[in-house]
């Protein structure tokens, strides 16, 4: 916690990074929560709301970059550890290792 | 009277017959209302009004398709994306202006990124506007006639959704990439389409021939020329069957010699679903599409992660990057002579890479800090003098010294050239090249004295012309005798009809596009170098 807020940190590594379907992917999760779930590229922000598909894509993250999330309110603690399942599983639609291989 | 054709980038491989059907943006004019409370309700029906056509499109698809209509109702339901338009109309401004304003700044913003997948994003953000404003102005996106060849500067996914394509057709567009979306689409449904045809697309009219695998389009085919593509649509079909097989297997000639079969690349996405397995090597790599000149020139940092995505994903094979080949029929703004009277005689490849030593030693650098992760190396285009590549070399050889001074990883990687203009193949003794690559396609228009772009003469340009095939023979009897490795670049290594000539005249390494890797293959499998090739003879009448 810092100053009320909850914050954690993961490393995006499905090959295209914050695109287009994960970016919904991660907005729809995000307004499944109660709490202002909040993103950005480095840990003192500038912070993008996670329920906002149009600010999400223009972050442009791709692969490699460490996403920094934070929360507050009622559900923020889940609402945080959601957000990083879905970062580490790579947002549920990694076709695999020839992707990887040409990701370089 | 030879036909007419015009050659793009493959974005989705196929063939296609048919009525060009063209697609116009909707210019239709809306009357604003001047009231800024009415323009702002306006604009939210229009956004409404798109919503709803589109969760009606979502309905009928699935899987990727749905996907990405999924994220254009996601966008379009952001009260982010509408906010700045909102704002525009309270002071003044009309609801379609406001609109579109809004669309083109984030368009701009997206076509400037860095990685190509959110650049092709871009795509998406045009088919909003669009889809919105012809709600305000009145338009509606007509269902397209099925069956025809589309042609537009670009096309959006709902457009290309709104079309059945169970009965044939094909894309080409003017401008376009091959990572778009509705790249994506065309490739999982097998719909031919071709990108960055140039504006002169824009003015086709009647029945055209599109071969997507090799980007071309033959406008008012003749007869000779139907039958040569159903030919070649059939031979398609039949290798097509038996390619799973043979395209990941090493190519060996009937009575047993091995040829290699590298790729020649345009732009590394061609690179991501294939594995490395299936060729010898990247036998080319263009490196224009670092060099666009709406984006700047790529600095060394941009350059160098692009070659060594390359070199990583070819784990070890051998990968010939040729530095910029810019001028002739592909200026850089900012960088390639204006108005010369003459492009293809003047100021292109290593003349005017050795013009602007500022931009080609960024490269140089690029290339040295890549040979450490892989066997990169480096191919020279337009050679015509022997000084040109001792000049080439002295530049190379300072910048890995001064990289390895400043205690930069860096490797001096062996430096080939093209083989292209006719002095080169004529007095090959005198090159002094670790490989050398022979691009027939330059070389023919050079030998022929016939322009690759003039129609008028295309009979005339032909690579099968015994003059050529004698420039070949002797190009590559002068690689054995020297032992150094002799390729062949251009669109002759991947045509079935030209290949035993080719292996005849003593090549035994060809570099081809992916799309024509197994077609490549077959027609060496067919060859049997101990039987005697019959004359060469020109295979135009």
């Amino acid at each position: 916690m810092s100053n009320g807020f909850v914050v954690a940190s993961a490393k995006l590594i499905n090959a295209v990074g914050l695109h287009a379907r994960p970016s919904v992917k991660l907005t729809q999760l995000a307004k499944s929560f109660a709490s202002n779930l909040e993103v950005a590229l480095a840990p003192d922000g500038p912070w993008v709301d996670a329920k906002s598909p149009v600010k999400i894509m223009r972050v442009k993250a791709s692969k490699g970059t460490v996403l920094h999330f934070r929360a507050r309110g009622a559900d923020a603690a889940a609402a945080v550890a959601s957000a990083i399942q879905l970062v580490e599983r790579r947002f549920d639609e990694e076709d695999g290792a020839q992707v990887e291989n040409a990701g370089g | 009277m030879g036909d007419v054709r015009i050659k793009g980038r493959r974005a989705s491989p196929g063939f296609a017959a048919g009525e060009v059907v063209v697609l116009s943006r909707n210019g239709a004019a809306r009357v604003a209302t001047g009231d800024p409370a009415r323009e702002a309700q306006a604009l939210e029906l229009a956004v409404k009004a798109a919503t709803s056509e589109l969760a009606e499109l979502a309905r009928r698809t699935q899987g990727e398709e749905a996907d990405i209509i999924g994220f254009q109702i996601a966008l379009l339901g952001d009260a982010a994306l509408l906010e700045p338009a909102i704002a525009a109309i309270a002071n003044g401004a009309p609801a379609d202006h406001a609109w579109s304003s809004t669309l083109d700044r984030e368009i701009a913003d997206y076509e400037a990124a860095e990685d190509e997948y959110f650049r092709a994003r871009a795509g998406d953000f045009k088919d909003i506007r669009d889809r919105v404003l012809a709600h305000l102005t009145g338009v509606q996106v007509a269902a397209l006639h099925s069956g025809g060849i589309l042609v537009a500067d670009d096309l959006p996914p709902s457009r290309f959704l709104a079309v059945d394509w169970s009965h044939g057709g094909a894309i080409l567009l003017a401008s376009g990439s091959a990572s778009s979306h509705v790249a994506m689409l065309a490739r999982s449904r097998g719909v031919p389409m071709i990108v960055g045809l140039g504006r002169g697309v824009a003015t086709l009219t009647g029945e055209v021939l599109v071969d997507a695998g090799a980007g071309e389009v033959v406008i008012a085919p003749g007869e000779q020329e139907r039958r040569r593509f159903e030919a070649k649509r059939q031979s398609d079909l039949r290798i097509v069957s038996e390619a799973a097989t043979l395209r990941d297997k090493p190519a060996v000639t009937r009575d047993g010699t091995a040829i290699a079969v590298h790729l020649n690349i345009s732009d590394p996405d061609e690179l991501v679903s294939l594995d490395p397995a299936v060729c010898d090597g990247i036998g080319l790599v263009r490196t224009e599409f670092l060099f666009h000149a709406r984006r700047g020139l790529p600095d060394e940092e941009a350059q160098f992660r692009v070659y060594r995505r390359i070199a990583s994903w070819a784990a070890g094979k051998p990968v010939t990057i040729r530095t910029l080949d810019a001028g002739g029929d592909k200026p850089i703004e900012g960088l390639t002579f204006d108005g010369e009277s003459n492009p293809f005689l003047g100021s292109r490849g290593i003349r005017l890479s050795l013009a602007r030593p500022n931009v080609f030693r960024v490269q140089l650098r690029a290339l040295a800090r890549a040979a450490m992760h892989g066997d990169v190396r480096i191919m020279l285009p337009m050679i015509t003098v022997p000084d040109e590549i001792v000049a080439a070399r002295a530049m190379l050889d300072q910048e890995v010294r001064a990289l390895v001074a400043a205690g930069i990883p860096a490797r001096r990687p062996s430096i080939g050239i093209m083989v292209e203009v006719p002095a080169v193949a004529i007095a090959i003794d005198l090159y002094d090249a670790e490989f050398y690559s022979i691009g027939s396609n330059d070389l023919t228009q050079y030998v022929t004295a016939a322009g690759r772009d003039v129609a008028a003469v295309a009979d005339l340009a032909d690579a099968s012309h015994p003059a050529i095939m004698r420039l070949i023979e002797r190009v590559a009897l002068h690689g054995r005798e020297r032992r150094r490795e002799v390729c062949l670049c251009g669109d002759i290594g991947g045509d079935a009809e030209m290949i035993p000539s080719l292996l005849h005249a003593g090549l035994r390494s060809l570099s081809v596009p992916p799309a024509m890797l197994a077609r490549t293959k077959a027609a060496i499998g067919a060859v049997d170098l101990g039987v005697a090739q019959p004359m060469i003879v020109s295979r135009k009448p």
